[in-house]
């Protein structure tokens, strides 16, 4: 072998590693990795309880970096995102941060994810899952640059009561002033920062923007000057049990996202998934109108409920039944020990999931290789069963 | 500017031959029609052009070989000018020796190489292509059944499809079947040994397409060109005058029935409003408005360049910008001085259809090179000299020669500049210097034009025949495209009415009448 031999591609690293890897690597104690979109992410540094308390009563942190984030910017770039989704983006202001979802022509979601704008017409989208070809495809005819800069920027949630005392601690003076769903421009040591007021725990917390180079830093300064328990870094299981108790949906998981079905009539319309806040009727063209129209029209297949289940058996996979029916089944469920709730988010065949229908869960669980079957009522619950009014509060409170 | 708000019904955008048919059938059932033209006549590529003083042939098309004949009669065209020089031509397939030349009368072959096995089986051959021939009308006769939240008339129209199919019989359906899919090159070698008789044929399968004898499809588009032959076409017809005294003689049929004219008038951009459309943007700057917008224009310059893609939702927009329409047939205009004298060729016999295709291996070779965006080095050709059936087209004792010329492709490396036309007319001269030795001298003019001179002019995408390709991913109910099919758009207002739809192109005329019959269905 000389120096020169190529390296064996068997050694090769198969996963990246986040900008965050040289700290997220020393704090996973439990050194439980699992890959997000190709980066290898702490699915728990500790103990998934102690996060999830963390996000809830402290501050957690979690490292954003491999959502797959776009670039786009051109003349046509305002018009060119009011034509790709479903929302009305001209009501979007500059530094502000807006909750979208993505169709297809069928009117099916490909992905919902966040739009940051940054100018007239300079935008970053933050999405779950690959789309650049969509993207691109939808860029036909539009004076418009789209790229991945996924991997050009380091991101860092910091979620929880304590979290904006947390960054103003750090240096980021007037923080509390941020409005949900707003952007602030920092200079921390002359690095340039941004911080969003969002998340995915459905409580008060920031989003950091960063350059990779700089990631590091920002990582050590946030945990710096706290007691180490008040700051928390946390993995990916935490983070899922707040967004199940928040209500939220997860691509992949809630919904199967567009473009990777195979299988007629397994997508969901934003209609079907409680989305049709985000879908504007008065714009004259966006990517899913004329599908969305005619299923507003005759009526969505499917109604996302947020169901209330008897007991504390989480109703993960569920089948729903409605007097002896079946009509869905459950997509995401948890015990939730804030809201102290059994909560379960189910995909259910219009015209069931009304708010009086008699729903039962047929709940399967293991105790000792001893298989169970329970079958739990549930009830329609119309508002997220954790929604602290810290959440959308300015200034900020301090907890 | 000025608005002449909503004195019609609807406005049709494109005077071509489809245009003109589908303004004339919406103008019969009472609607007021305007038809928007940026060119100084109707007619579209039915044109004859004046490409020297005193010497006139047809621009685009130059052989009617499957003019509907509903649609003739429908619209009274012989009342309005429609008058034939020639009908029911000859055509002779040219050996590259000068001497065992082809000749079809109809289906009758006859030439110094050709054996009785092969006459036999060219008739038999024909014969069963012409029933798989009729099952297509058929289905051409009206517009294309939907699949997916299909209504009765399109169940009644598969049905009906399905039924013909089985009323072929078991061995002709099976056959259907087998070849409906496969290339000529295949099926031609199956059934005849003469060289020459299949480089001819072969060509009739892939002229004007972007495909080669041994591409799939290509027994379909041989199918599609018999319709004339179905028809009562028993060979290629030269109108007198050229080919513009069809588009004169629709253009009269349609002013006739009341529908009104405008020419030297482009239309620049369709208008919307919300999401209808309501009328049109000229060149001028006038707009003009109409409930209903009917586009002639192919598919991919009425949605990309007229439309603008950002109106419509991406996927559709997409599947529009993946149509595939590559024309790769250009014109060669030759003033002459004389007659040429092709080598071997019979005095009386100059006025037939002439064709440069010698082998089936030959037109692929042509076909090779447009491939890579090259024009081919020995081009196929399709020769007419009209002025032996019509002279107003030349002066005394002169004459003209038009013929097609393939493959000289739309997308050429480097693009069409003076340089490459000149180049491309010497590849044409010298091929056809090849047959009639003495055309350099009895050049008096000349005039070439690349697809893109005739996309330039005449505005189809790609200088494509069809208006996209008639390929089986491109007929029926996905032509132009899924989502666009029975000639509405997702634009509503808006239709298409032009070859770029079912059942597409050539000067068959049905995509217009259909377009009429569901345009009057939709928006009663």
């Amino acid at each position: 072998m000389t120096d020169t031999a190529p390296a064996n591609p068997g050694t090769a690293p198969r996963v990246l590693h986040t900008p965050f890897h040289s700290r997220t690597k020393v704090a996973n104690k439990m050194e439980r990795w699992e890959v997000w979109q190709g980066y290898n992410t702490a699915a728990c540094y500790t103990d998934v309880e102690l996060e999830y308390f963390a996000i809830r009563s402290n501050t957690g942190v979690f490292d954003l970096s491999p959502m797959v984030k776009y670039r786009i910017q051109g003349a046509d770039a305002a018009d060119y995102v009011d034509r790709l989704l479903t929302r009305n983006i001209r009501k979007l202001g500059t530094d502000r941060v807006a909750y979208v979802a993505i169709c297809n022509d069928a009117g099916n979601v490909i992905d919902d994810g966040t739009l940051f704008r940054f100018a007239d017409n300079e935008f970053r989208l933050c999405t779950q899952e690959h789309v650049l070809d969509w993207l691109l495809w939808s860029a036909e005819g539009f004076d418009v640059t789209v790229y991945d800069e996924t991997a050009d920027v380091a991101a860092l949630a910091v979620q929880g009561p304590t979290s904006c005392q947390t960054l103003r601690r750090m240096g980021l003076d007037g923080l509390q002033e941020l409005k949900p769903f707003g952007m602030a421009h920092y200079e921390l040591e002359g690095i340039p920062l941004m911080v969003s007021r969002t998340g995915f725990t459905g409580d008060l917390g920031y989003e950091l923007w960063l350059a990779p180079e700089h990631a590091e830093t920002v990582w050590d300064r946030v945990f710096a000057n706290t007691r180490q328990r008040t700051v928390r870094p946390i993995g990916s299981h935490a983070l899922d049990l707040a967004r199940i108790e928040a209500g939220f949906i997860a691509a992949g998981v809630d919904f199967v996202p567009a473009e990777q079905i195979v299988r007629n009539g397994r997508g969901r319309s934003p209609l079907e998934l409680g989305l049709e806040w985000l879908v504007d009727f008065s714009k004259p063209v966006f990517n899913g109108r004329q599908a969305l129209l005619q299923q507003r029209d005759k009526g969505p297949r499917y109604r996302l409920a947020k169901l209330s289940v008897e007991g504390n058996k989480p109703a993960e996979h569920a089948f729903i039944y409605c007097r002896g029916r079946e009509v869905g089944t459950v997509t995401s469920a948890a015990w939730c020990p804030s809201a102290k709730s059994n909560f379960a988010l189910a995909s259910i065949k219009t015209p069931y999931g009304r708010e009086r229908d008699p729903l039962k869960a047929e709940i399967y669980y293991m105790r000792e290789l001893h298989w169970t079957r329970t079958m739990a009522k549930c009830e329609i619950v119309n508002e997220p069963v954790f929604n602290p009014p810290r959440r959308l509060q300015t200034p900020a409170p301090d907890a | 500017m000025t608005d002449s708000s909503s004195r019609y019904d609807v406005i049709v955008i494109g005077a071509g031959h489809n245009g003109l048919i589908c303004a004339s059938y919406l103008a019969k059932a009472g609607r007021k029609v305007l038809i928007l033209e940026s060119l100084d006549q109707a007619g579209g590529c039915a044109a004859t052009r004046e490409f020297s003083a005193g010497f006139s042939v047809s621009a685009c098309a130059q052989w009617l070989y499957q003019l509907s004949p509903d649609i003739s009669s429908d619209l009274h065209l012989e009342r309005h000018g429609l008058a034939y020089a020639a009908r029911e031509l000859n055509t002779i397939a040219l050996a590259a020796d000068g001497r065992s030349h082809l000749k079809r009368n109809g289906t009758q072959l006859s030439g110094p190489g050709l054996t009785d096995d092969d006459a036999r089986n060219f008739s038999n051959l024909n014969s069963q292509l012409l029933r798989f021939v009729k099952v297509l009308d058929n289905a051409f006769k009206q517009r294309p059944p939907k699949l997916v939240d299909s209504d009765w008339q399109d169940k009644l129209s598969l049905t009906k499809l399905g039924l013909d199919m089985k009323r072929l019989g078991k061995e002709d359906m099976n056959e259907l079947l087998r070849v409906g899919l496969i290339n000529i090159y295949d099926l031609l070698n199956e059934h005849l040994d003469n060289e020459l008789l299949k480089g001819a044929l072969s060509l009739d399968a892939v002229l004007g397409t972007h495909m080669g004898p041994r591409s799939p499809n290509t027994v379909f588009t041989y199918l599609y060109r018999l319709l004339g032959e179905h028809y009562g076409y028993s060979g290629p017809a030269l109108l007198s005058g050229g080919m513009g005294t069809l588009g004169s003689a629709l253009g009269k049929a349609a002013q006739s029935l009341g529908v009104d004219i405008r020419t030297n008038s482009a239309v620049t951009q369709i208008d919307t409003e919300g999401e209808r459309c309501c009328g049109v943007t000229l060149d001028s700057g006038e707009t003009l408005t109409a409930p209903v917008v009917a586009s002639n224009a192919d598919p991919k310059s009425t949605f990309r360049k007229l439309l603008g893609y950002r109106k419509l939702e991406a996927g559709f927009a997409r599947r529009i910008e993946l149509n595939r329409a590559k024309g790769n047939v250009a014109k060669l205009h030759l003033a002459l001085d004389d007659v040429p004298a092709f080598t071997g060729l019979p005095d009386n016999e100059h006025g037939a259809r002439l064709l440069i295709s010698p082998t089936m291996k030959y037109v692929e070779r042509a076909f090779n090179h447009c491939k890579y965006g090259e024009m081919s080095t020995e081009p196929v050709m399709d020769i007419s000299i009209p002025s032996l059936h019509d002279p107003s087209l030349a002066p005394d004792g002169k004459h003209v020669l038009s013929a097609l010329v393939s493959y000289m492709p739309s997308h050429l490396q480097g693009g069409w500049n003076d340089r490459a036309r000149a180049k491309a007319e010497q590849l044409a001269l010298n091929t056809l210097a090849k047959y009639a030795p003495d055309i350099h001298d009895k050049v008096l003019a000349s005039e070439f034009l690349s697809p893109a001179d005739i996309e330039a002019h005449f505005g189809n995408y790609g200088g494509h025949w069809h208006h996209g390709e008639i390929s089986l991913d491109q007929i029926m109910m996905m032509r132009p495209v899924p989502g666009c099919t029975q000639y509405a758009t997702p634009v509503s207002g808006l239709y298409l009415c032009g070859a770029g739809t079912h059942p597409g192109g050539g000067l068959l005329g049905l995509p217009g009448r259909n377009a009429a019959q569901e345009i009057l269905r939709q928006s009663k």
